[in-house]
């Protein structure tokens, strides 16, 4: 009851292209990321998907139907804003129930659906309250109530943690995530963070400069990146990226993440002097910069004692090591 | 106070400025007040003191009311103010909203076109106005003064406008077509209560060189019909004699609606209700 199909969608505006031909398949239930640097124009595909903004071309399909030409209220889907974008002038409860009654629905099901989302949310005691009379949080909480007593076909998210402080971006990262479980709704979620789109999704797809990268699940692109787009943009610290050359390799790139390194005072494959260390707790992050190798970070479990300007030696993981071609694509 | 941001001597030397300068832009309108109470005599024997029972006198307010349909002047006035401003504003945003929300094409040169009434002054125009009046069977009738001072007032209203509905929350709009709002209502319920301060801003902008406004009466409304207050005052200017006491009795009076209009406006431009919409 929720599958959406983007067939060869591309958007200009004026002369700029900002979606390349996108193409994409979410099927019922899945909560899927769309993830990419600032201007890859993954919130521009919402839009489209949405219906506030119009293609240029190609078709969106939800549900099978094509609602290319549909205006945004008749496509079944709800939309959770950056900005929560609630009606300054209604209540809590007229915010949530506004969309229903322009659709005509009966006043006792409206109640009965606000009941469940605001006990869902814990929203009950703000009900009668205006949004700018609650927190941060409480208004982002409303606006995804809002989107839940519609029953959308899709829910669509618009990067709906960047404006939340860093705690409550956790919790309602996991609100978001449980409202999924409880639902079993089809989502689709924007964001720029890569920690949001790992720790939510059941596929992530990759956006840059309007063009899909990848599309897979968190541990594939993490572990299989397609190119060195993907395999930089996804796990933090960034991967590592070596030219080849340097290293006597045939690959134009040699990858390895921070994790897949393993440093030693004595010996190891690229001996490297110590520019900063990163004390985390949880683990060490080292920067090296090396005689081969030029700067590199190396992510160490634990804590691990290195003054500047010490000499150690790092050594790449060989089975976890990716080889980029020229064109940036991996070489298997 | 802090005193490391102000000090004694700074507060002194803002505060003689600010007074300086209320006292000069109040002197004219208090000379008139105060000189309206008083004797034809008193006015012109001692015309900076103020009414003492000596000179105290009604007689400017009683010619005012007694003579000439002064009633109906101010009628006159307030209706062609206020039906004015209200099509000022109510078009002046909707053009606003359309030129800031939606992509067409033309739209820049849209705008420029729609505020280059600002540049160009309305007078320039009125013969042909006069004119158009005549052929359209519209002299001596309210509905040319409103309709030509909505012309008039349109150009700066788009302007302001256009530029504070661009700081509206796309978001929010959004937000109400996914719900399924009406672009009227989005526009009506969303983004003018959001503007209303500057809707305000634009209204006393308006709203007082309309009221004040002598040229177009006279020309396309002159009939005593039609009259508005500041045509009317101008039945005390003689060519040999003119009734000092009725004229600045009739300028008093004609302080007063304008000053309760402001007084509305200016509320609403300190109210800043709309915070927390978003963000």
């Amino acid at each position: 009851m929720g599958s959406l199909n983007i067939e060869n969608v591309k958007k200009a505006f004026g002369p700029v292209e900002v979606l390349k031909g996108i193409n994409l398949e979410v099927t019922d239930g899945e909560f899927v990321v769309f993830v990419g640097p600032s201007g890859c124009g993954k919130s521009t595909l919402l839009r489209v998907i949405a219906g506030l903004e119009d293609s240029t071309s190609g078709r969106v399909v939800i549900d099978g139907a094509d609602v290319s030409a549909t205006p945004p209220a008749k496509r079944g889907i709800a939309m959770v804003f950056q900005t929560y974008a609630l009606y300054p002038h209604l209540t809590v409860k007229n915010n949530m129930g506004l969309g229903l009654k322009q659709a005509g629905t009966p006043a006792a099901e409206i109640d009965r659906r606000i009941g469940i989302a605001s006990s869902m949310l814990s929203l009950e005691p703000y009900l009668e309250r205006r949004p700018a009379e609650l927190s941060g949080g409480q208004r982002q909480r409303v606006a995804i109530g809002r989107a839940v007593v519609r029953e959308p076909k899709l829910f669509l998210f618009d990067e709906p943690l960047s404006n939340l402080d860093a705690a409550l971006r956790v919790n309602t990262r996991l609100e978001i995530a449980q409202l999924h479980r409880r639902l079993k709704a089809t989502m689709i979620y924007v964001t720029h963070d890569q920690v949001e789109a790992m720790t939510l999704a059941d596929k992530i797809v990759v956006l840059n400069a309007g063009k899909i990268e990848q599309i897979g699940g968190p541990m594939e692109l993490y572990n299989s990146p397609a190119n060195e787009f993907v395999a930089g943009f996804i796990g933090s610290p960034k991967m590592n990226f070596v030219d080849g050359a340097r290293l006597g390799e045939t690959a134009k790139t040699i990858g390895v993440r921070p994790e897949h390194l393993t440093v030693d005072a004595k010996s190891g494959a690229w001996k490297g002097t110590v520019v900063h260390a990163e004390h985390l707790g949880a683990d060490t992050n080292l920067y090296l910069d090396c005689e081969k190798a030029g700067l590199i970070t190396v992510r160490i479990f634990g804590v691990y004692n290195a003054e500047p300007g010490a000499t150690l030696y790092a050594t790449p993981d060989p089975a976890k090591t990716y080889r980029f071609g020229a064109d940036g694509r991996v070489l298997k | 106070m802090s005193t490391a941001t102000r000090s004694l001597p700074r507060t002194i030397g803002a505060h003689a400025i600010l007074l300086t300068y209320t006292a000069i832009a109040l002197f004219p309108v208090i000379l008139v007040i105060m000189n309206s109470f008083k004797s034809r005599a008193g006015i012109f024997g001692a015309p900076l003191t103020p009414p003492t029972p000596g000179t105290f006198d009604l007689i400017g307010y009683a010619t005012v009311i007694g003579q000439g349909d002064f009633i109906h002047y101010f009628q006159n006035s307030l209706v062609v103010t206020v039906a004015s401003l209200f099509f000022v504003l109510l078009f002046g945003a909707m053009a606003a909203f359309a030129l800031s929300e939606y992509r067409f094409r033309g739209n820049s040169l849209m705008g420029l076109y729609l505020a280059l009434g600002i540049m160009i002054p309305i007078r320039l125009g009125t013969v042909a106005i006069l004119q158009l009046m005549v052929a359209s069977g519209l002299v001596n009738t309210l509905t040319a003064l409103i309709l030509v001072y909505t012309a008039q007032g349109l150009p700066l209203a788009v302007f302001i406008l256009s530029e504070f509905m661009k700081q509206v929350s796309d978001d929010l709009k959004n937000a109400g077509r996914i719900d399924g709002l009406s672009e009227y209502t989005i526009f009506f319920r969303l983004v003018l209560p959001l503007v209303r301060p500057s809707m305000a801003t634009v209204a006393v902008f308006t709203m007082i060189p309309i009221w004040n406004d002598l040229w177009f009466p006279l020309i396309l409304a002159p009939s005593e019909e039609t009259k508005t207050v500041t045509l009317g005052a101008q039945l005390f200017l003689g060519q040999f004699v003119t009734n000092w006491n009725a004229i600045l009795a009739a300028l008093s009076l004609a302080i007063m609606p304008v000053l309760i209009l402001y007084v509305i406006f200016s509320r609403q431009l300190i109210r800043g209700i709309t915070s927390g919409a978003v963000k």
